[in-house]
């Protein structure tokens, strides 16, 4: 990126989501039946790409930007979160 | 003067794998580098690492843009950056896959699966020392015995143990 | 002494605890971090028995160690970028009270844009500070000016604060071979600090940073002028001291020649720079290096001599001094040579702001392209867009 207006002010912005962190994965969470839906994960996901649905009760994982950090993993005290390899 | 790249995901270790390789032939008498590229490197995000190798003190300090060696950690950055950007038929690539990759370049590409290696022996995916396995086996740039030498000094008394193990399979399973 | 591959940073934190300073106060930044972190677990560890002061600013870091200085102590700190723009106000006290403080700069460029990576402009802008400026090529150098530094500092002939400048990653972040100084070497070469013009005694009590009256502070300023033009002695004894005691030296101690010899073309620059210029030199070699180490003082006798013969001058350094649409020792250099009959054109760069790479074969094109060229002119090197 070449900034060449005036003081590289970025004027176009929220243009994060535009980078789709779901391709930094290695290993891919998955919330089991397990979930109570106390969004515990929902809270502790540093990219915020965990919501529990208000109509299913269950935490859903937004592929597009999960990284895979499975912080969501370890916190869950339900173990209701797994993981695996994810094969890419 | 022989020139590396190593491509990873940033929290793979990828300035570790540099670092070893570069200690580890400084073992074996010759003079080495190594730097991270000077990045903010976010974790998961795809990062660069360089090491050289040569005869006499390295005065360049330039990225590593022909490489004759290229490390690749994670077989999904082949589709997310220019793993093969300076790269020459002479160049030799290893990448941590299952599996051959077919890669568009005629340098030569050896395989290792690191990431179940380390999964086996470490039960976790850490493959940035097992893969220098490969590269010796790969490349004879560094020797094994250097290469233990330096994990021995760098990690403690188990992990070290571990380490071996896994680049001595890495060693060993690595193909063309 | 030891060969091993060390990353800067850490070399140069060895460096500083080999010289057994009495107060460490540093804060840190990107990217000196790796220092203070160092100097801090070696204090934790009991390896480094000095105070350590942990403060909450770069203002106050600088503070702390000019306090202690003035108490008679050894004194150390280490910043960059915005943490010495910080400073700024207490660096010239620092050299006015003739404070022998010694400060690894890792160079980083200035705000804004916020950047992280490596230039001069940090350093070089404290230039009228009255703070001798020593840069360091590779991990070694910095290592054996961090050392030098403090025996040139407390030098009686000088007592001067000493910035010892390493390039932020380039030379911080890479590991590479260093020959350490052994302790022992390192206490018989730097001896400890015995303070005879200010020092803490509330037995001989003394006013430190008086106030003074025009002619009087007039005369302090020449006074201080005086001493840094001719702390250049001093700096070249350390060096070659340096040298008889761990057998190694770059150039002179202000300045290093490298294949200069029968040259008509010389290209002059500062810090690791001097390293890609060397590697060009000697894939094409028609033309020379002349390394600044000391930019304060500057070496202006020494470039004169050095560059006799030589047809065209290359500047290439790490900032620019806005306003004059070139870097500030383009002026310098350009300046010291005006006295000279037949005296070389001189062409300037701003070259590697802000981390842009200078390549060797940047290097390469720009000798070339200066045998086209005025005196006078400026170019920029900005590496791939």
């Amino acid at each position: 990126m070449i900034m060449v207006n005036i003081a590289g002010i970025i004027k176009d912005v929220g243009t994060t989501t535009q980078v789709k962190t779901g391709a930094w994965r290695t290993f891919i969470p998955d919330v089991t039946d397990k979930c109570t839906g106390c969004k515990i994960c929902e809270s502790f996901c540093p990219d915020g790409c965990i919501k529990v649905n208000p109509k299913t009760k269950k935490a859903e994982i937004d592929y597009d930007y999960c990284k895979g950090c499975l912080i969501c993993e370890n916190e869950c005290p339900f173990k209701a979160i797994t993981s695996k390899m994810e094969n890419k | 003067m022989k020139e590396i790249r190593v491509h990873g995901r940033g929290g793979m270790g990828a300035v570790t794998s540099a670092q070893v390789l570069a200690i580890a032939a400084f073992k074996d008498g010759k003079q080495t580098q190594a730097f991270p590229f000077f990045g903010v490197a976010r974790r998961g995000s795809p990062v660069e690492a360089y090491c050289r190798i040569d005869k006499n003190f390295i005065r360049v300090r330039q990225q590593v843009s022909e490489p004759d060696y290229v490390l690749i950690l994670d077989k999904s950055l082949v589709d997310a950056v220019d793993v093969l950007k300076g790269v020459n038929k002479d160049s030799i690539i290893i990448i941590n896959s299952a599996e051959t990759i077919k890669l568009k370049t005629k340098a030569k590409v050896y395989h290792v699966d690191a990431s179940k290696i380390a999964l086996d022996i470490f039960g976790k995916n850490l493959v940035n020392t097992p893969i220098l396995g490969a590269f010796v086996k790969a490349t004879g740039e560094v020797s094994l015995d250097s290469l233990n030498k330096t994990i021995i000094e760098r990690f403690s008394e188990n992990i070290a143990k571990q380490n071996i193990e896994a680049i001595k399979r890495a060693y060993d399973e690595c193909s063309e | 002494m030891v060969l091993t591959v060390l990353e800067g940073s850490r070399a140069v934190a060895e460096a500083v605890r080999a010289c057994r300073p009495d107060v460490v106060a540093a804060y840190p930044i990107t990217p000196q971090t790796h220092i203070v972190q160092e100097l801090a677990n070696m204090n934790a560890d009991g390896t480094l028995k000095s105070k350590h002061i942990e403060v909450e600013s770069e203002f106050s870091a600088i503070s702390a160690a000019t306090g202690a200085s003035a108490a008679g102590s050894r004194a150390y700190t280490a910043s960059c970028s915005q943490g010495l723009a910080l400073m700024h106000e207490v660096l010239f006290a620092t050299a006015g009270m003739r404070l022998p403080v010694v400060m690894n700069i890792v160079n980083r460029s200035l705000a804004a844009p916020i950047n992280i990576w490596n230039d001069q402009q940090d350093s070089i802008s404290q230039r009228d500070a009255g703070w001798i400026q020593l840069y360091a090529e590779t991990n070694q150098e910095a290592v054996d000016l961090t050392i030098q530094a403090f025996k040139i500092a407390e030098d009686k002939k000088v007592l001067l604060p000493i910035m010892v400048c390493l390039d932020g990653f380039f030379l911080s972040h890479t590991i590479e071979p260093v020959d350490m100084p052994d302790q022992k070497g390192v206490d018989k070469f730097l001896p400890k600090y015995n303070p005879t013009h200010a020092y803490l005694d509330p037995e001989r009590p003394m006013t430190q940073g008086p106030f003074a009256f025009p002619r009087p502070y007039a005369e302090l300023r020449k006074d201080l002028s005086d001493t840094i033009d001719a702390s250049k002695d001093t700096i070249k004894k350390v060096s070659s001291d340096f040298k008889k005691q761990f057998g190694r030296q770059m150039g002179d101690g202000l300045t290093e020649s490298y294949n200069l010899k029968g040259k008509k073309i010389a290209i002059i620059t500062i810090g690791s720079l001097g390293g890609t210029v060397k590697e060009a030199s000697d894939r094409k070699g028609d033309f020379g290096l002349l390394r600044l180490i000391s930019f304060r003082p500057f070496p202006k006798v020494e470039i004169i001599k050095a560059l006799k013969g030589i047809e065209t001058v290359i500047v290439l350094e790490k900032n620019i001094s806005l306003g004059t649409s070139n870097g500030a020792i383009f002026d310098e250099v350009r300046s010291a040579l005006y006295a000279e009959k037949d005296r070389p054109k001189v062409i300037g760069y701003v070259a590697g702001i802000g981390g842009t790479e200078v390549t060797v074969n940047d290097v390469i094109k720009v000798v070339d392209k200066s045998k086209k060229q005025k005196d006078g002119e400026i170019g920029w090197l900005m590496g791939e867009p």
